[in-house]
Protein backbone atom coordinates (compact mmCIF):
# COMPACT_ATOMS: atom_id res chain seq x y z
CA UNK A 1 0.00 0.00 0.00
CA UNK A 2 1.15 3.56 -0.77
CA UNK A 3 0.94 5.91 2.22
CA UNK A 4 0.80 9.69 1.83
CA UNK A 5 3.29 10.15 4.65
CA UNK A 6 6.27 8.23 5.86
CA UNK A 7 5.27 8.87 9.50
CA UNK A 8 1.90 7.30 8.88
CA UNK A 9 3.59 4.32 7.29
CA UNK A 10 5.91 3.85 10.26
CA UNK A 11 3.03 4.02 12.72
CA UNK A 12 0.97 1.56 10.66
CA UNK A 13 3.89 -0.86 10.49
CA UNK A 14 4.43 -0.73 14.23
CA UNK A 15 0.78 -1.16 15.13
CA UNK A 16 0.24 -4.00 12.68
CA UNK A 17 2.91 -6.02 14.50
CA UNK A 18 0.40 -6.45 17.33
CA UNK A 19 -1.50 -9.74 17.49
CA UNK A 20 -4.81 -9.75 15.64
CA UNK A 21 -4.17 -6.45 13.84
CA UNK A 22 -3.58 -6.25 10.10
CA UNK A 23 -2.45 -3.32 7.97
CA UNK A 24 -5.98 -2.07 7.31
CA UNK A 25 -7.00 -2.03 10.96
CA UNK A 26 -3.70 -0.39 11.83
CA UNK A 27 -4.35 2.36 9.28
CA UNK A 28 -7.83 2.91 10.68
CA UNK A 29 -6.38 3.31 14.20
CA UNK A 30 -3.70 5.69 12.98
CA UNK A 31 -6.19 7.89 11.12
CA UNK A 32 -8.41 7.87 14.19
CA UNK A 33 -5.55 9.08 16.39
CA UNK A 34 -4.78 11.79 13.87
CA UNK A 35 -8.30 13.13 14.22
CA UNK A 36 -8.17 13.23 18.04
CA UNK A 37 -6.53 16.08 19.99
CA UNK A 38 -2.77 15.83 20.21
CA UNK A 39 -2.94 15.21 23.96
CA UNK A 40 -4.83 11.94 23.49
CA UNK A 41 -2.05 10.39 21.46
CA UNK A 42 0.54 11.73 23.84
CA UNK A 43 -1.16 10.15 26.82
CA UNK A 44 -1.56 6.85 24.95
CA UNK A 45 2.13 6.81 24.11
CA UNK A 46 3.08 7.68 27.66
CA UNK A 47 0.83 4.98 29.07
CA UNK A 48 2.49 2.43 26.82
CA UNK A 49 6.00 3.51 27.76
CA UNK A 50 5.17 3.58 31.46
CA UNK A 51 3.55 0.17 31.16
CA UNK A 52 6.68 -1.25 29.57
CA UNK A 53 9.22 0.46 31.85
CA UNK A 54 7.54 0.21 35.16
CA UNK A 55 5.68 -3.07 35.15
CA UNK A 56 7.44 -5.57 37.32
CA UNK A 57 7.02 -9.26 37.87
CA UNK A 58 6.46 -10.44 41.41
CA UNK A 59 9.62 -12.06 42.77
CA UNK A 60 7.62 -14.83 44.39
CA UNK A 61 4.83 -15.78 42.00
CA UNK A 62 5.97 -14.02 38.75
CA UNK A 63 2.59 -12.39 38.29
CA UNK A 64 2.54 -8.89 36.85
CA UNK A 65 2.88 -6.37 39.65
CA UNK A 66 3.72 -2.76 40.45
CA UNK A 67 5.85 -3.84 43.36
CA UNK A 68 8.64 -6.31 44.10
CA UNK A 69 6.16 -8.60 45.82
CA UNK A 70 2.65 -8.50 44.40
CA UNK A 71 -0.50 -7.61 46.28
CA UNK A 72 -1.68 -11.22 46.44
CA UNK A 73 1.60 -12.63 47.73
CA UNK A 74 1.97 -9.92 50.37
CA UNK A 75 -1.62 -10.01 51.61
CA UNK A 76 -1.96 -11.40 55.15
CA UNK A 77 -5.48 -12.54 54.31
CA UNK A 78 -4.37 -15.05 51.68
CA UNK A 79 -3.91 -18.69 52.59
CA UNK A 80 -0.22 -19.45 52.12
CA UNK A 81 -0.67 -23.20 52.39
CA UNK A 82 -2.14 -23.46 48.88
CA UNK A 83 -0.45 -22.52 45.61
CA UNK A 84 -2.28 -22.55 42.31
CA UNK A 85 -0.04 -23.09 39.25
CA UNK A 86 -1.20 -21.34 36.10
CA UNK A 87 0.10 -20.43 32.68
CA UNK A 88 -0.14 -16.65 32.61
CA UNK A 89 -1.56 -13.52 34.19
CA UNK A 90 -4.88 -13.85 32.40
CA UNK A 91 -5.49 -17.08 34.28
CA UNK A 92 -4.82 -15.33 37.60
CA UNK A 93 -7.36 -12.69 36.66
CA UNK A 94 -9.91 -15.31 35.65
CA UNK A 95 -9.58 -17.22 38.92
CA UNK A 96 -9.53 -14.01 41.00
CA UNK A 97 -12.78 -12.95 39.35
CA UNK A 98 -14.51 -16.07 40.65
CA UNK A 99 -13.98 -14.81 44.20
CA UNK A 100 -13.73 -18.47 45.25
CA UNK A 101 -10.03 -18.77 45.81
CA UNK A 102 -7.99 -17.31 48.65
CA UNK A 103 -4.69 -19.11 48.19
CA UNK A 104 -1.58 -17.97 46.33
CA UNK A 105 -0.47 -18.35 42.70
CA UNK A 106 2.55 -19.31 40.70
CA UNK A 107 2.71 -18.09 37.10
CA UNK A 108 4.74 -20.41 34.85
CA UNK A 109 4.79 -18.07 31.85
CA UNK A 110 3.87 -20.84 29.41
CA UNK A 111 3.90 -24.60 29.07
CA UNK A 112 6.54 -27.11 28.00
CA UNK A 113 6.62 -27.59 24.22
CA UNK A 114 9.85 -28.94 22.71
CA UNK A 115 8.56 -28.25 19.17
CA UNK A 116 8.54 -24.54 19.97
CA UNK A 117 11.83 -24.83 21.84
CA UNK A 118 10.20 -24.29 25.24
CA UNK A 119 11.69 -26.48 27.93
CA UNK A 120 11.38 -26.33 31.74
CA UNK A 121 14.31 -23.89 31.91
CA UNK A 122 12.38 -21.33 29.89
CA UNK A 123 9.56 -21.38 32.42
CA UNK A 124 9.27 -20.48 36.10
CA UNK A 125 9.43 -24.11 37.18
CA UNK A 126 12.68 -24.16 39.15
CA UNK A 127 11.50 -21.16 41.19
CA UNK A 128 8.30 -23.07 41.96
CA UNK A 129 10.29 -26.04 43.22
CA UNK A 130 12.53 -23.75 45.27
CA UNK A 131 9.47 -22.03 46.67
CA UNK A 132 7.74 -25.16 47.91
CA UNK A 133 10.93 -26.83 49.10
CA UNK A 134 12.11 -23.79 51.09
CA UNK A 135 12.58 -24.49 54.79
CA UNK A 136 10.10 -21.75 55.76
CA UNK A 137 7.48 -22.89 53.25
CA UNK A 138 3.97 -23.46 54.54
CA UNK A 139 2.71 -24.91 51.24
CA UNK A 140 0.67 -28.07 51.71
CA UNK A 141 -1.28 -28.22 48.49
CA UNK A 142 -0.49 -27.48 44.88
CA UNK A 143 -3.36 -26.90 42.47
CA UNK A 144 -2.42 -27.59 38.86
CA UNK A 145 -4.64 -25.29 36.83
CA UNK A 146 -2.98 -25.37 33.40
CA UNK A 147 -5.05 -25.41 30.24
CA UNK A 148 -6.38 -28.87 29.33
CA UNK A 149 -4.21 -29.22 26.22
CA UNK A 150 -1.63 -31.90 25.63
CA UNK A 151 1.14 -29.40 26.49
CA UNK A 152 -0.66 -28.32 29.67
CA UNK A 153 -1.06 -31.94 30.75
CA UNK A 154 2.58 -32.73 29.97
CA UNK A 155 3.72 -29.78 32.06
CA UNK A 156 1.49 -30.84 34.97
CA UNK A 157 2.86 -34.37 34.70
CA UNK A 158 6.44 -33.07 34.78
CA UNK A 159 5.84 -30.85 37.81
CA UNK A 160 4.17 -33.74 39.62
CA UNK A 161 7.21 -35.92 38.93
CA UNK A 162 9.52 -33.24 40.28
CA UNK A 163 7.68 -32.84 43.57
CA UNK A 164 6.73 -36.49 44.07
CA UNK A 165 9.16 -36.78 46.98
CA UNK A 166 7.90 -33.68 48.79
CA UNK A 167 4.73 -35.34 50.08
CA UNK A 168 2.70 -32.34 48.91
CA UNK A 169 -0.99 -32.77 48.11
CA UNK A 170 -1.45 -32.24 44.37
CA UNK A 171 -4.84 -31.43 42.93
CA UNK A 172 -6.11 -30.33 39.53
CA UNK A 173 -9.20 -28.47 38.38
CA UNK A 174 -12.34 -30.55 37.92
CA UNK A 175 -13.37 -30.86 34.29
CA UNK A 176 -16.99 -31.19 33.38
CA UNK A 177 -20.22 -29.73 32.12
CA UNK A 178 -20.52 -25.95 32.45
CA UNK A 179 -22.89 -24.56 35.08
CA UNK A 180 -26.19 -23.61 33.46
CA UNK A 181 -25.27 -25.55 30.33
CA UNK A 182 -27.47 -28.14 28.76
CA UNK A 183 -26.18 -31.68 28.48
CA UNK A 184 -27.07 -32.10 24.83
CA UNK A 185 -24.78 -29.19 23.94
CA UNK A 186 -21.78 -30.44 25.91
CA UNK A 187 -19.11 -32.00 23.71
CA UNK A 188 -18.64 -35.75 23.98
CA UNK A 189 -15.21 -35.64 25.56
CA UNK A 190 -16.28 -33.27 28.33
CA UNK A 191 -19.49 -35.17 28.97
CA UNK A 192 -17.60 -38.47 28.98
CA UNK A 193 -15.19 -37.13 31.59
CA UNK A 194 -18.04 -35.80 33.70
CA UNK A 195 -19.63 -39.23 33.74
CA UNK A 196 -16.43 -41.03 34.75
CA UNK A 197 -15.49 -38.42 37.34
CA UNK A 198 -19.02 -37.99 38.73
CA UNK A 199 -19.45 -36.68 42.29
CA UNK A 200 -21.81 -37.22 45.20
CA UNK A 201 -25.03 -35.34 44.79
CA UNK A 202 -25.13 -32.01 46.59
CA UNK A 203 -28.13 -29.73 46.52
CA UNK A 204 -26.98 -26.31 45.32
CA UNK B 1 -26.52 -41.99 0.84
CA UNK B 2 -25.94 -40.39 -2.53
CA UNK B 3 -24.52 -37.28 -4.13
CA UNK B 4 -27.25 -35.37 -5.96
CA UNK B 5 -25.20 -32.70 -7.64
CA UNK B 6 -21.80 -31.15 -7.91
CA UNK B 7 -20.65 -27.63 -8.67
CA UNK B 8 -17.02 -26.97 -9.49
CA UNK B 9 -15.40 -23.56 -9.80
CA UNK B 10 -11.77 -23.27 -10.89
CA UNK B 11 -11.09 -26.76 -9.63
CA UNK B 12 -8.25 -28.36 -11.58
CA UNK B 13 -9.27 -28.20 -15.26
CA UNK B 14 -12.87 -27.13 -14.55
CA UNK B 15 -13.75 -23.47 -14.81
CA UNK B 16 -17.42 -23.56 -13.89
CA UNK B 17 -19.60 -26.66 -14.15
CA UNK B 18 -22.75 -27.95 -12.53
CA UNK B 19 -23.83 -31.59 -12.87
CA UNK B 20 -26.67 -33.64 -11.49
CA UNK B 21 -26.32 -37.35 -10.82
CA UNK B 22 -28.63 -40.30 -10.42
CA UNK B 23 -28.61 -42.21 -7.17
CA UNK B 24 -27.46 -45.39 -8.93
CA UNK B 25 -24.79 -45.73 -11.61
CA UNK B 26 -23.12 -42.69 -13.14
CA UNK B 27 -20.60 -43.11 -15.95
CA UNK B 28 -18.21 -40.28 -16.57
CA UNK B 29 -16.79 -40.68 -20.05
CA UNK B 30 -14.30 -38.65 -22.04
CA UNK B 31 -10.87 -38.65 -23.63
CA UNK B 32 -7.69 -38.88 -21.61
CA UNK B 33 -7.03 -35.54 -19.91
CA UNK B 34 -10.65 -34.40 -20.19
CA UNK B 35 -11.11 -34.28 -16.40
CA UNK B 36 -12.76 -37.58 -15.43
CA UNK B 37 -10.43 -38.32 -12.55
CA UNK B 38 -10.60 -34.68 -11.44
CA UNK B 39 -14.34 -35.01 -11.05
CA UNK B 40 -13.95 -38.06 -8.82
CA UNK B 41 -11.27 -36.19 -6.92
CA UNK B 42 -13.73 -33.37 -6.22
CA UNK B 43 -16.04 -35.97 -4.66
CA UNK B 44 -13.10 -37.27 -2.66
CA UNK B 45 -12.60 -33.70 -1.38
CA UNK B 46 -16.21 -33.46 -0.25
CA UNK B 47 -15.90 -36.77 1.56
CA UNK B 48 -12.44 -36.61 3.09
CA UNK B 49 -11.63 -32.85 2.96
CA UNK B 50 -8.66 -33.46 0.68
CA UNK B 51 -7.51 -34.68 -2.69
CA UNK B 52 -6.76 -38.34 -3.29
CA UNK B 53 -4.03 -37.39 -5.74
CA UNK B 54 -2.37 -34.13 -4.82
CA UNK B 55 -2.04 -33.39 -1.13
CA UNK B 56 -0.94 -29.81 -1.83
CA UNK B 57 -4.32 -28.07 -1.88
CA UNK B 58 -3.12 -24.97 -3.67
CA UNK B 59 -2.04 -26.99 -6.70
CA UNK B 60 -5.65 -28.03 -7.25
CA UNK B 61 -6.62 -24.47 -8.15
CA UNK B 62 -7.15 -24.05 -11.89
CA UNK B 63 -4.23 -22.52 -13.71
CA UNK B 64 -4.13 -18.71 -13.31
CA UNK B 65 -7.06 -18.62 -10.88
CA UNK B 66 -6.83 -17.56 -7.27
CA UNK B 67 -9.35 -19.91 -5.68
CA UNK B 68 -11.34 -23.09 -6.17
CA UNK B 69 -14.76 -24.05 -4.86
CA UNK B 70 -16.38 -27.48 -4.70
CA UNK B 71 -20.01 -27.67 -3.70
CA UNK B 72 -22.18 -30.76 -3.54
CA UNK B 73 -25.53 -31.85 -2.17
CA UNK B 74 -25.62 -35.20 -0.43
CA UNK B 75 -28.82 -36.96 0.42
CA UNK B 76 -28.52 -38.99 3.58
CA UNK B 77 -31.49 -40.74 5.19
CA UNK B 78 -33.87 -38.63 3.12
CA UNK B 79 -32.32 -35.30 4.09
CA UNK B 80 -30.21 -32.99 1.94
CA UNK B 81 -26.88 -31.68 3.17
CA UNK B 82 -24.85 -29.15 1.29
CA UNK B 83 -21.11 -29.54 1.60
CA UNK B 84 -18.94 -26.62 0.60
CA UNK B 85 -15.18 -26.61 0.23
CA UNK B 86 -13.19 -23.63 -0.90
CA UNK B 87 -9.59 -22.57 -1.01
CA UNK B 88 -8.26 -19.14 -1.82
CA UNK B 89 -4.53 -18.65 -2.35
CA UNK B 90 -2.85 -17.53 0.85
CA UNK B 91 -5.86 -18.38 3.00
CA UNK B 92 -7.08 -21.26 5.07
CA UNK B 93 -9.24 -23.95 3.46
CA UNK B 94 -12.90 -23.34 4.27
CA UNK B 95 -15.19 -26.29 4.80
CA UNK B 96 -18.89 -25.99 5.55
CA UNK B 97 -21.86 -28.24 6.04
CA UNK B 98 -25.21 -26.53 5.46
CA UNK B 99 -23.55 -23.11 5.69
CA UNK B 100 -21.94 -23.83 9.04
CA UNK B 101 -18.17 -23.79 8.99
CA UNK B 102 -16.31 -26.61 10.71
CA UNK B 103 -13.95 -25.60 13.47
CA UNK B 104 -11.78 -28.56 12.64
CA UNK B 105 -11.71 -30.45 9.35
CA UNK B 106 -11.48 -33.71 11.28
CA UNK B 107 -15.10 -33.23 12.41
CA UNK B 108 -16.25 -33.78 8.85
CA UNK B 109 -14.40 -37.02 8.21
CA UNK B 110 -16.63 -40.07 8.26
CA UNK B 111 -19.91 -38.20 7.82
CA UNK B 112 -20.11 -38.67 4.04
CA UNK B 113 -17.82 -41.62 3.37
CA UNK B 114 -16.47 -42.60 -0.03
CA UNK B 115 -14.34 -45.46 -1.31
CA UNK B 116 -12.12 -44.79 -4.30
CA UNK B 117 -10.69 -47.54 -6.48
CA UNK B 118 -8.06 -46.01 -8.75
CA UNK B 119 -5.01 -46.96 -10.82
CA UNK B 120 -2.66 -45.51 -8.20
CA UNK B 121 -3.91 -47.98 -5.60
CA UNK B 122 -1.17 -50.49 -6.17
CA UNK B 123 1.04 -48.21 -4.08
CA UNK B 124 -0.67 -49.93 -1.13
CA UNK B 125 1.16 -53.08 -2.18
CA UNK B 126 4.26 -51.63 -3.73
CA UNK B 127 5.24 -48.86 -1.32
CA UNK B 128 6.39 -48.79 2.27
CA UNK B 129 4.62 -49.48 5.51
CA UNK B 130 3.65 -45.87 6.00
CA UNK B 131 1.36 -46.02 2.95
CA UNK B 132 -0.38 -49.14 4.26
CA UNK B 133 -0.73 -47.63 7.74
CA UNK B 134 -2.23 -44.52 6.18
CA UNK B 135 -4.61 -46.63 4.12
CA UNK B 136 -5.95 -48.53 7.12
CA UNK B 137 -5.97 -45.39 9.28
CA UNK B 138 -8.21 -43.65 6.77
CA UNK B 139 -10.73 -46.47 7.01
CA UNK B 140 -10.60 -46.52 10.79
CA UNK B 141 -10.94 -42.73 10.96
CA UNK B 142 -14.09 -42.92 8.87
CA UNK B 143 -15.78 -45.43 11.13
CA UNK B 144 -14.46 -44.31 14.51
CA UNK B 145 -14.04 -40.60 15.19
CA UNK B 146 -12.36 -41.15 18.55
CA UNK B 147 -9.72 -43.21 16.74
CA UNK B 148 -8.92 -40.21 14.55
CA UNK B 149 -8.65 -37.90 17.57
CA UNK B 150 -6.39 -40.35 19.41
CA UNK B 151 -4.21 -40.77 16.36
CA UNK B 152 -3.84 -37.01 15.91
CA UNK B 153 -2.88 -36.67 19.58
CA UNK B 154 -0.48 -39.57 19.26
CA UNK B 155 1.27 -37.97 16.29
CA UNK B 156 1.45 -34.62 18.04
CA UNK B 157 2.96 -36.26 21.12
CA UNK B 158 5.44 -38.08 18.91
CA UNK B 159 6.57 -34.82 17.31
CA UNK B 160 7.02 -33.29 20.76
CA UNK B 161 8.98 -36.31 21.94
CA UNK B 162 11.25 -36.24 18.89
CA UNK B 163 11.89 -32.52 19.37
CA UNK B 164 12.78 -33.25 22.97
CA UNK B 165 15.23 -35.97 21.87
CA UNK B 166 16.95 -33.41 19.68
CA UNK B 167 17.01 -30.96 22.58
CA UNK B 168 18.57 -33.63 24.81
CA UNK B 169 21.23 -34.37 22.26
CA UNK B 170 22.08 -30.72 21.63
CA UNK B 171 22.36 -30.04 25.35
CA UNK B 172 24.14 -33.29 26.18
CA UNK B 173 21.74 -33.84 29.03
CA UNK B 174 18.61 -35.89 29.47
CA UNK B 175 16.21 -35.41 32.34
CA UNK B 176 14.27 -38.68 32.65
CA UNK B 177 11.44 -36.81 34.39
CA UNK B 178 10.99 -34.71 31.28
CA UNK B 179 10.71 -37.59 28.82
CA UNK B 180 8.28 -39.44 31.06
CA UNK B 181 5.11 -37.49 30.23
CA UNK B 182 5.74 -38.20 26.54
CA UNK B 183 6.37 -41.88 27.24
CA UNK B 184 3.19 -41.98 29.23
CA UNK B 185 1.14 -40.49 26.37
CA UNK B 186 2.85 -42.71 23.83
CA UNK B 187 1.93 -45.83 25.80
CA UNK B 188 -1.54 -44.69 26.76
CA UNK B 189 -2.65 -43.52 23.29
CA UNK B 190 -0.59 -46.22 21.58
CA UNK B 191 -2.35 -48.91 23.54
CA UNK B 192 -5.79 -47.60 22.54
CA UNK B 193 -4.82 -47.31 18.88
CA UNK B 194 -3.22 -50.75 18.91
CA UNK B 195 -6.33 -52.35 20.37
CA UNK B 196 -8.54 -50.72 17.74
CA UNK B 197 -6.25 -51.69 14.88
CA UNK B 198 -6.21 -55.24 16.17
CA UNK B 199 -9.97 -55.48 16.49
CA UNK B 200 -10.30 -53.95 13.06
CA UNK B 201 -7.88 -56.46 11.52
CA UNK B 202 -9.89 -59.35 13.01
CA UNK B 203 -13.06 -57.98 11.55
CA UNK B 204 -11.68 -56.83 8.22
CA UNK B 205 -9.74 -59.92 7.25
CA UNK B 206 -12.61 -62.43 6.79
CA UNK B 207 -14.49 -59.86 4.67
CA UNK B 208 -11.41 -59.32 2.56
CA UNK B 209 -10.88 -63.07 2.10
CA UNK B 210 -14.44 -63.50 0.92
CA UNK B 211 -14.09 -60.69 -1.64
CA UNK B 212 -10.81 -62.02 -2.90
CA UNK B 213 -12.16 -65.52 -3.38
CA UNK B 214 -15.18 -64.20 -5.20
CA UNK B 215 -13.24 -62.14 -7.73
CA UNK B 216 -10.32 -64.52 -8.16
CA UNK B 217 -12.33 -67.75 -8.24
CA UNK B 218 -9.36 -69.72 -7.06
CA UNK B 219 -7.82 -71.14 -3.97
CA UNK B 220 -4.90 -68.82 -3.39
CA UNK B 221 -4.20 -68.40 0.28
CA UNK B 222 -4.16 -64.71 1.12
CA UNK B 223 -3.30 -63.21 4.48
CA UNK B 224 -3.17 -59.77 5.96
CA UNK B 225 -1.39 -59.67 9.26
CA UNK B 226 -1.15 -56.78 11.61
CA UNK B 227 2.17 -56.63 13.43
CA UNK B 228 2.98 -54.20 16.22
CA UNK B 229 5.64 -53.67 18.85
CA UNK B 230 2.68 -53.49 21.23
CA UNK B 231 2.05 -57.20 20.60
CA UNK B 232 4.95 -58.04 22.90
CA UNK B 233 3.90 -58.91 26.43
CA UNK B 234 6.52 -56.73 28.02
CA UNK B 235 6.02 -53.76 25.72
CA UNK B 236 5.73 -51.19 28.50
CA UNK B 237 9.28 -51.82 29.58
CA UNK B 238 10.73 -51.66 26.09
CA UNK B 239 10.29 -47.91 25.95
CA UNK B 240 12.38 -47.41 29.10
CA UNK B 241 15.36 -49.14 27.56
CA UNK B 242 15.42 -47.23 24.30
CA UNK B 243 16.05 -43.68 25.52
CA UNK B 244 19.79 -43.44 24.88
CA UNK B 245 19.39 -45.07 21.50
CA UNK B 246 16.50 -42.72 20.67
CA UNK B 247 18.54 -39.66 21.63
CA UNK B 248 21.35 -40.81 19.37
CA UNK B 249 18.99 -41.51 16.45
CA UNK B 250 16.78 -38.48 17.22
CA UNK B 251 13.70 -40.51 16.59
CA UNK B 252 11.36 -42.65 18.65
CA UNK B 253 12.10 -46.29 17.95
CA UNK B 254 9.13 -47.73 19.79
CA UNK B 255 5.47 -47.14 19.12
CA UNK B 256 2.48 -47.72 16.90
CA UNK B 257 4.01 -45.48 14.25
CA UNK B 258 6.14 -48.52 13.43
CA UNK B 259 3.18 -50.87 13.03
CA UNK B 260 3.10 -53.04 9.94
CA UNK B 261 0.31 -54.42 7.79
CA UNK B 262 1.76 -57.39 5.95
CA UNK B 263 0.10 -58.60 2.77
CA UNK B 264 0.89 -62.18 1.87
CA UNK B 265 -0.08 -64.62 -0.83
CA UNK B 266 0.51 -68.35 -0.44
CA UNK B 267 2.71 -67.56 2.54
CA UNK B 268 4.99 -65.16 0.67
CA UNK B 269 5.12 -61.40 0.33
CA UNK B 270 2.62 -60.22 -2.21
CA UNK B 271 4.85 -57.34 -3.30
CA UNK B 272 7.62 -59.71 -4.41
CA UNK B 273 5.80 -62.90 -5.23
CA UNK B 274 2.30 -61.95 -6.37
CA UNK B 275 1.62 -61.87 -10.11
CA UNK B 276 0.23 -58.67 -11.68
CA UNK B 277 -3.24 -60.20 -11.75
CA UNK B 278 -3.04 -61.34 -8.14
CA UNK B 279 -1.91 -57.90 -7.05
CA UNK B 280 -4.78 -56.20 -8.89
CA UNK B 281 -7.32 -58.58 -7.42
CA UNK B 282 -5.79 -58.09 -3.98
CA UNK B 283 -6.14 -54.30 -4.16
CA UNK B 284 -9.73 -54.45 -5.35
CA UNK B 285 -10.61 -56.94 -2.63
CA UNK B 286 -9.03 -54.61 -0.06
CA UNK B 287 -11.22 -51.77 -1.29
CA UNK B 288 -14.40 -53.80 -1.51
CA UNK B 289 -13.88 -55.06 2.03
CA UNK B 290 -13.39 -51.44 3.08
CA UNK B 291 -16.67 -50.58 1.34
CA UNK B 292 -18.55 -53.37 3.13
CA UNK B 293 -17.20 -52.49 6.55
CA UNK B 294 -17.94 -48.79 6.24
CA UNK B 295 -21.43 -49.64 5.04
CA UNK B 296 -22.02 -52.02 7.92
CA UNK B 297 -20.69 -49.52 10.45
CA UNK B 298 -22.59 -46.49 9.12
CA UNK B 299 -25.81 -48.23 8.20
CA UNK B 300 -25.67 -46.74 4.69
CA UNK B 301 -23.47 -47.27 1.65
CA UNK B 302 -20.52 -44.95 1.00
CA UNK B 303 -20.04 -43.51 -2.49
CA UNK B 304 -18.13 -45.90 -4.69
CA UNK B 305 -15.72 -44.15 -7.02
CA UNK B 306 -14.29 -46.42 -9.70
CA UNK B 307 -11.56 -44.62 -11.59
CA UNK B 308 -10.43 -46.18 -14.83
CA UNK B 309 -10.73 -49.77 -13.62
CA UNK B 310 -11.87 -51.22 -16.95
CA UNK B 311 -8.45 -50.76 -18.48
CA UNK B 312 -6.86 -52.60 -15.62
CA UNK B 313 -9.02 -55.69 -15.33
CA UNK B 314 -10.00 -58.43 -17.72
CA UNK B 315 -13.63 -58.77 -18.81
CA UNK B 316 -14.44 -61.63 -16.53
CA UNK B 317 -13.24 -59.76 -13.47
CA UNK B 318 -15.06 -56.60 -14.56
CA UNK B 319 -18.32 -58.53 -14.86
CA UNK B 320 -17.90 -60.08 -11.44
CA UNK B 321 -17.01 -56.76 -9.90
CA UNK B 322 -19.85 -54.84 -11.50
CA UNK B 323 -22.28 -57.62 -10.67
CA UNK B 324 -21.22 -57.44 -7.06
CA UNK B 325 -21.41 -53.68 -6.59
CA UNK B 326 -24.55 -53.19 -8.62
CA UNK B 327 -26.39 -55.92 -6.75
CA UNK B 328 -26.91 -53.46 -3.92
CA UNK B 329 -29.85 -51.28 -4.78
CA UNK B 330 -28.92 -48.53 -2.34
CA UNK B 331 -25.43 -47.78 -3.51
CA UNK B 332 -24.36 -44.95 -5.74
CA UNK B 333 -21.50 -45.65 -8.12
CA UNK B 334 -19.32 -43.40 -10.25
CA UNK B 335 -17.32 -45.01 -13.06
CA UNK B 336 -14.89 -43.29 -15.37
CA UNK B 337 -14.02 -44.69 -18.77
CA UNK B 338 -12.36 -43.44 -21.93
CA UNK B 339 -14.60 -45.66 -24.07
CA UNK B 340 -18.32 -45.01 -23.64
CA UNK B 341 -19.32 -48.02 -25.83
CA UNK B 342 -17.47 -50.41 -23.54
CA UNK B 343 -19.17 -49.04 -20.42
CA UNK B 344 -22.55 -49.22 -22.09
CA UNK B 345 -22.07 -52.80 -23.25
CA UNK B 346 -20.88 -53.96 -19.81
CA UNK B 347 -23.87 -52.34 -18.17
CA UNK B 348 -26.37 -53.72 -20.67
CA UNK B 349 -24.94 -57.24 -20.39
CA UNK B 350 -25.71 -57.01 -16.68
CA UNK B 351 -29.11 -55.40 -17.43
CA UNK B 352 -28.06 -52.24 -15.62
CA UNK B 353 -28.73 -48.68 -16.57
CA UNK B 354 -26.24 -45.91 -16.21
CA UNK B 355 -26.46 -42.16 -16.41
CA UNK B 356 -23.81 -41.05 -18.91
CA UNK B 357 -21.95 -37.82 -18.23
CA UNK B 358 -19.74 -36.98 -21.19
CA UNK B 359 -16.98 -34.46 -20.66
CA UNK B 360 -14.41 -32.83 -22.84
CA UNK B 361 -11.65 -30.48 -21.75
CA UNK B 362 -13.28 -29.55 -18.46
CA UNK B 363 -16.75 -29.04 -19.95
CA UNK B 364 -19.90 -31.12 -19.81
CA UNK B 365 -21.00 -32.01 -23.31
CA UNK B 366 -23.87 -34.30 -22.43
Amino acid sequence: MEYPSQHIEEAVNEISKLPGIGKKTALRLVLHLLKQPNAETRSLAQALIRMRDETKFCKVCHNISDREICRICSSPRRDNTIVCVIEDTRDVMAIENTGQYLGLYHVLGGVISPIEGIGPDNLNISSLLKRINASDSNVKELILALNPTMEGDTTSFFITKKISRSGLKVTSLARGVPVGGELEYADEITLGRSITARIHYQPN
Amino acid sequence: MHLKNLRLLNFKNYEDVYIEFTSKINCIVGENGSGKTNMLDAMHYLSLTKSAINSIDIQNIRHESIFFTIKGTFNKSGRDHEIFCSLEKGKKKVFRQDNTEYEKLSEHIGQFPAVLIAPGDNEIIRDGNDIRRKYFDTILAQIDHQYLLDLMDYNHNLRQRNSLLKFFRDNLSADPDLIEPYNHNLLDLGQKIHQKRKNFADRYFPVFEEKYAFIAENKEKTTISYVSQFDEIDYENTLKTTLSHDIEAQRTSFGIHNDKWELMINGRRLKNFGSQGQQKTFVIALKLAQYDIIKEEKGFAPLLLLDDIFDKLDDRRIHKLMGMVAADYFSQIFITDTRPERTKSILSSLSLEGNIVAINDGKIIK
